[in-house]
């Protein structure tokens, strides 16, 4: 009796396990089917027109660049278009894959890193904006992601939506469901042997050359060549001999950039000059340095102005020195030189940032003559402000041929002003046909007062 | 040919950088970023001159005891804590949490903030002698710069608060002078600048600007 009494409860107890394990079953099954099922209908969105695919011009190959006209459904106000998704591959009929993702209302994208010379077709989606939650888990979506790593260039939401529409994720830009163009290519990408964007900038530059290469001509040849008075430059003389009668050194700052900036190249030419007069004076220099290839080649500079002064003797490395690369460690370094050693002349000759009032102050606080020169608009006012002199743009590059008074350098200096004659007159163009533009609303007026601009923007 | 080389090669490298502007084709696209490793290799190697330089001269300065040498002693003490500090911590010293980082910004930053708080009483001074009505210009110069200031803070608000908001004529005056007349001024240097660099770079890399070589 206790036997069969076991064997009805075990019976039971059996029952009941199978019976818990269908129900999971059931429930698993369910779940399933639930995300297998399509619950989620995606609006069906125009596709975009006009789709067109073509070597990226002016660039270096593997650039392809496709353009298309907005799909109807984005040209609507609140319209259900969220991005425009790119598809390529090598094949017209198939093996697309996603490589892109354009914004809704853009109209272009740039597939780049290409093999040159290979053919590629395109596919442009038409893409929607998802409207339910999102409802796939950090867990759910990381294997999809490991089995689809192109999906990373889509949003959470949107492989939410694809997902809860289908679970074979991918199969969504294959059905007609997404608003998919026709296939545009092949195309290849290719470099080209001229950058044609660059056309009006090679003109200008080359009339600009062109006009230097006269004048240096024409000031070898003898003709005379007027250059407006500088005050700046010709007050470098009297500075460097206030110093002298003073006993007192020279401080000579060329800017915190390197010298791959043209304005510590134009303060070094400058220096070069300068150099060379505070040899034959036989005057100190002191010049701390940000940079350390500033430091090797100002000592190149000075070692040759020296040399070429008659006085090698009278040279020391010592009188270039280097601070550090840290801007306002350099600033204090440079006060605290000028407040200890108090220069009778302070030149500041490069480019400068912040640190330009704070060296220029301290410079007037001590009583030092101070030439500033400097190619950044921001900085000029404080200079103007705190200096003696200073040379405004274009005059710091100028300063180094308007010292050395050799024709062929001055000459250079006059092929500038051509440059700056070819920038007035279409500056008063301009200004004249936009004017004309705006009074009359005319769209011809309009259009050469773009082209203009577009010659000179970059 | 101390001279000769030097020019050769800042002819070379000008004439390269300009044909990588307007060819994109290879070899041309790679030379910008050629040079480019170029120049930071150098910078690179270059460093040690700088370091060594600073740390040669403060020793000079300290061992001769020369005038205000104290200072060169912090330079030495400062330069080998954060070599010291930055060596041991190996490869990754600049990561967030570790003792070169702490040094970093609780003490060079704080410092290097101090210096740059310092430009505010800066302006103040420069602004006071700019700004005196010495002659004409200066007037003018004083007049717009009140002009500006006063279209900028809440001077407006604070004497013209009871007009319509299209009334407010400081801030619309300020705004003309930064919009219009400070732009077209700066424009105006811009085109200078940007001529004075085409023919500077013309000259260096022609060989007709020595000067950085020390003959004419």
């Amino acid at each position: 009796m206790l036997r069969f009494k076991a064997a009805i409860f075990t019976l039971l107890l059996l029952l009941l396990f199978c019976l818990s394990a269908a129900a999971q079953t059931a429930e698993e099954l369910s779940d399933t089917a639930a995300l297998e099922e399509p619950v989620y209908e995606i609006p069906r969105l125009a596709q975009v027109t006009n789709f067109e695919a073509k070597d990226s011009p002016d660039d270096a190959g593997g650039e392809i660049e496709l353009t298309w006209d907005l799909s109807v459904d984005d040209k609507k106000e609140d319209g259900l278009v969220s991005k425009y998704v790119v598809l390529r591959s090598q094949n017209p009929t198939s093996d697309f894959h996603i490589v892109g993702v354009a914004n809704h209302r853009d109209s272009s994208y740039i597939d780049k890193n290409l093999k040159e010379g290979t053919d590629y077709y395109y596919k442009i989606v038409t893409f929607p904006k998802y409207q339910g939650e999102v409802r796939l888990t950090r867990e759910e979506i990381d294997p999809l992601m490991e089995q689809y790593p192109e999906l990373t260039e889509l949003d959470i939401k949107d492989v939410s939506m694809l997902a809860e529409y289908d679970r074979d994720i991918m199969s969504v830009f294959d059905d007609n469901i997404l608003g998919i163009s026709r296939v545009a290519g092949p195309v290849k990408s290719r470099a080209q042997w001229f950058n044609s964007k660059d056309l009006d900038t090679l003109i200008i530059g080359l009339t600009i050359c062109i006009s230097v290469v006269i004048f240096i001509g024409m000031a070898r040849g003898g003709r005379k060549l007027f250059l407006r008075r500088i005050g700046g430059l010709q007050a470098i003389e009297n500075a460097i001999g206030r110093a002298t009668e003073m006993g007192k050194s020279i401080l000579f700052i060329p800017g915190i950039q390197d010298m791959d900036d043209v304005q510590t190249v134009a303060g070094i030419t400058i220096l070069g000059r300068i150099a060379k007069t505070i040899a034959e004076y036989d005057t100190k220099i002191n010049m701390p340095v940000s940079r350390s290839i500033v430091m090797t080649t100002a000592r190149e500079t000075i070692k040759e102005a020296y040399l070429s002064a008659g006085r090698p003797d009278a040279y020391s490395d010592d009188m270039v020195h280097y601070i550090t690369d840290e801007q306002f460690g350099y600033v204090a370094a440079v006060d605290g030189i000028m407040v200890r050693e108090k220069p009778a002349t302070c030149f500041y000759l490069g480019a400068f940032f912040a640190e330009s009032l704070i060296m220029a102050e301290t410079g007037n606080s001590i009583g030092a003559i101070q030439i500033a020169g400097t190619a950044m608009p921001a900085q000029l006012p404080f200079f103007v402000a705190a200096c003696d002199y200073t040379l405004i743009g274009e005059e710091l590059f100028a300063a180094s041929a308007y010292l050395s008074g050799e024709p062929k350098q001055l000459g250079s200096l006059k092929g500038q002003d051509v440059g700056k004659f070819i920038a007035m007159v279409f500056i008063i163009i301009g200004a004249v046909f936009a004017t004309l533009a705006a009074l009359t609303g005319s769209e011809d007026i309009l259009e050469i007062t773009n082209m203009i601009k577009s010659w000179f923007s970059a | 040919m101390r001279r000769e080389i030097p020019l050769i090669i800042t002819a070379t490298v000008g004439i390269a950088y300009i044909i990588q502007y307007f060819i994109p084709h290879t070899p041309f696209d790679k030379v910008e970023a050629l040079f480019s490793d170029w120049l930071s290799i150098i910078a690179a190697c270059a460093i040690w001159l700088g370091a060594l330089n600073l740390l040669k001269l403060s020793f000079i300065n300290v061992s001769k005891r020369k005038k205000d040498w104290f200072f060169s002693l912090v330079i030495i003490m400062s330069w080998l804590t954060m070599a010291m500090v930055g060596i041991s911590e190996g490869p990754g010293f600049q990561e967030p949490g570790t003792k070169f980082d702490w040094l970093y910004n609780n003490v060079y930053t704080p410092l290097s903030a101090t210096m740059f708080a310092m430009l505010a009483f800066y302006v103040a001074s420069a602004s006071y002698r700019a700004f005196r009505a010495r002659n004409f210009q200066a007037t003018l110069l004083l007049v717009a710069a009140f002009l500006v200031l006063s279209g900028r803070v809440l001077f407006d608000e604070i004497v013209f608060g009871f007009l319509p908001a299209d009334w407010k004529i400081l801030s619309t005056i300020s705004d003309f002078i930064m919009q219009v007349l400070n732009t077209a001024g700066q424009r105006a240097i811009l085109i200078g600048i940007a001529l004075g660099t085409v023919s500077t770079s013309l000259r260096i890399i022609l060989g007709i600007e020595r000067s950085y070589l020390g003959s004419d």
